[in-house]
């Protein structure tokens, strides 16, 4: 409810609890962002950019095949790597929400997700870790005689969508169970009663009910798993690069800043059209 | 007494997939921090027997111990600007009525929805613009940019009507303005601005790609690790991740302690 303005129209006292927030968030990125775009119609020339007003690096993105093909990468992976998700997440939420004691729950559940809290730079090299060719996995193999050669794990597509997985099933886990504890258990008493058995219920009553929780957990997925350059980077190597890597490259090594802001632009854009087909199910959650 | 068995069975399952999930997510702390007291040169097995010496090594690397300290320093400060200009706006669009209240909303949070890659990228090419220089403030700027939408979220979304009763109550009084917001607002929201500081710290604490683009000679932790990595496969990087991962795990138990628990029914 807004407060009766006791000083009349003029009264600049609200503004001044929300200016300093919005200020910064207009300095510190909406500036940024508007440079970015100009930017990435300039070009660069030896040292200096040159504003040379041109789409030639948007055009440079569909006429380089790597450009192209990092993008691919990187839907891909993204892909597998949500659906992947999803598929050992649910099982997981399901049981916590459903075969443990409600008092054990909630500790399940921090357990569940306590490796979250590790930084992208730790939770990645442990991988590289478990995953190298002398590593525990390889070294446990071999041990017990499953394979002669140690598996070239690490430095692999394989291992980033290990390394992936790994954090998102802990944050899936979390956005399933959090919807599958909110179902109210007499909807299950009721299928029961009409005769429907455990897995019809589930099929027709549990899953659909748990759709939202799916899609705003599967969309945060995608998000945070395209825009991600640390675990492709430590674990996947240079071999087939996804998006991340290209925009850094082109920093790194090259200070191409029209070049990293063109393909930073065009991942966006893709981030957007996945929010946008996603929108109807996304806003599911709020009714 | 089949559905019966059928259910024993079901348990039985449940039961192995969830040790083997539980043994997935677990897998790679456990190598990490085993290996961290590794008595020998590599964090490989076999596990040659319990030493702290690289831990020992960690505290003397003077390298390492800055960056820890910048990292403490630009999370606490980052964080602490985060939650007063995320509450402050919190306060100003749940009690009054401002023209383009959506909008001003949806300018706030969007930040949320944009890979820290590219908020970092824009930074950086904006500060080089302007020449100001890569340093531990301009990480600290970018580290408020991304955590300034949650800790809005978080103390908009608990900002209720009951509050406002009593916020209305003490200028009834005669309370000023600031009087309101330190006394009476400040001390109702306390739970959720302190789960959003502490959120915040743990986002800062972690995030490496802003800090390695806007950082240059003063590095965080995570940046100093991330230069560690070069040396490959190394039992004190074993060791200054768990140290990460142990302060992180520490934060995120005082949060669940002591403001989670508050809202679980008794």
């Amino acid at each position: 409810m807004a407060i009766v303005d006791r000083r009349g129209r003029g009264d600049m006292r609200p503004w001044a609890f929300v200016a300093p927030a919005l200020l910064w968030t207009i300095a510190f990125f909406c500036v940024p962002f508007a440079v970015m775009a100009v930017v990435s119609l300039w070009e660069r020339v030896g040292t200096e950019l040159v504003a040379s007003w041109s789409f030639a690096n948007y055009a440079k993105f569909f006429a380089r095949g790597h450009f192209l093909q990092a993008m691919l990468n990187s839907l891909e992976v993204t892909l597998i790597v949500t659906v992947l998700s999803i598929l050992l997440a649910y099982p997981l939420a399901w049981i916590l929400a459903e075969k443990v004691p409600p008092r054990w729950q909630r500790i399940g559940l921090v357990c569940a997700i306590l490796p979250f809290w590790t930084s992208y730079v730790v939770r990645s090299y442990a991988w590289v870790l478990v995953l190298a060719n002398n590593g525990v996995v390889n070294q446990a193999l071999q041990g017990v005689g499953l394979v002669d050669e140690p598996l070239s794990l690490a430095n692999s597509r394989t291992a980033t969508i290990i390394g992936f997985v790994h954090f998102f099933v802990m944050l899936l886990t979390l956005t399933i169970y959090a919807n599958l504890v909110q179902l109210p258990k007499n909807y299950r008493r009721a299928a029961a009663d009409l005769g429907a058995g455990s897995v019809a219920t589930f099929v027709h009553i549990i899953l659909p009910l748990t759709l939202p929780g799916i899609m705003v957990g599967a969309f945060l997925t995608f998000v945070l798993c395209i825009g991600d350059y640390i675990t492709p980077q430590i674990l996947g190597g240079n071999s087939e690069l996804v998006m991340p890597q290209l925009i850094m490259l082109q920093i790194g090594r090259r200070a191409d800043f029209p070049t990293a802001s063109a393909l930073a632009i065009l991942l966006m854009v893709v981030v957007t059209l996945v929010y946008v087909a996603c929108a109807r199910w996304l806003k599911l959650e709020r009714a | 007494m089949r559905a019966g068995q059928g259910m024993r069975i079901g348990n039985i399952l449940a039961a192995f997939y969830a040790a083997a999930i539980y043994g997935f997510i677990f897998l790679p702390v456990v190598v990490l921090v085993l290996f961290s007291f590794q008595d020998g040169r590599f964090p490989i097995p076999p596990f040659q027997g319990f030493s702290l010496r690289w831990y020992e090594e960690l505290l003397a690397d003077r390298r390492l111990t800055a960056a820890l300290v910048n990292s403490v320093f630009v999370a606490l400060l980052s964080s602490a600007a985060a939650v007063t200009l995320g509450f402050l706006a919190a306060y100003g669009l749940a009690r009054f009525r401002l023209p383009g209240a959506g909008l001003q909303k949806a300018l706030l949070v969007a930040p949320l929805t944009v890979s820290y890659l590219i908020i970092g990228m824009g930074l950086l090419i904006t500060f080089n613009a302007i020449g100001f220089p890569r340093s531990l403030l301009a990480a600290g700027i970018g580290h408020v940019v991304i955590n300034m939408p949650l800790c809005f979220a978080i103390v908009f979304s608990q900002m209720g009507e009951h509050q406002a009763n009593a916020e209305r109550a003490a200028r009834d009084l005669g309370a000023r303005e600031w009087q309101v917001l330190a006394l009476v607002t400040v001390p109702m929201m306390w739970p959720s601005l302190f789960a959003s500081f502490f959120l915040s710290m743990t986002f800062s604490w972690d995030e490496f790609i802003i800090s390695f683009l806007l950082t240059r000679f003063d590095v965080t932790l995570p940046v100093e690790i991330w230069n560690m990595l070069r040396s490959g496969l190394n039992p004190k990087t074993n060791a200054a991740g768990s140290l990460v991962f142990g302060i992180s795990v520490v934060l995120v138990l005082m949060l669940e302690l002591t403001v989670l628990r508050r809202r679980r029914p008794a």
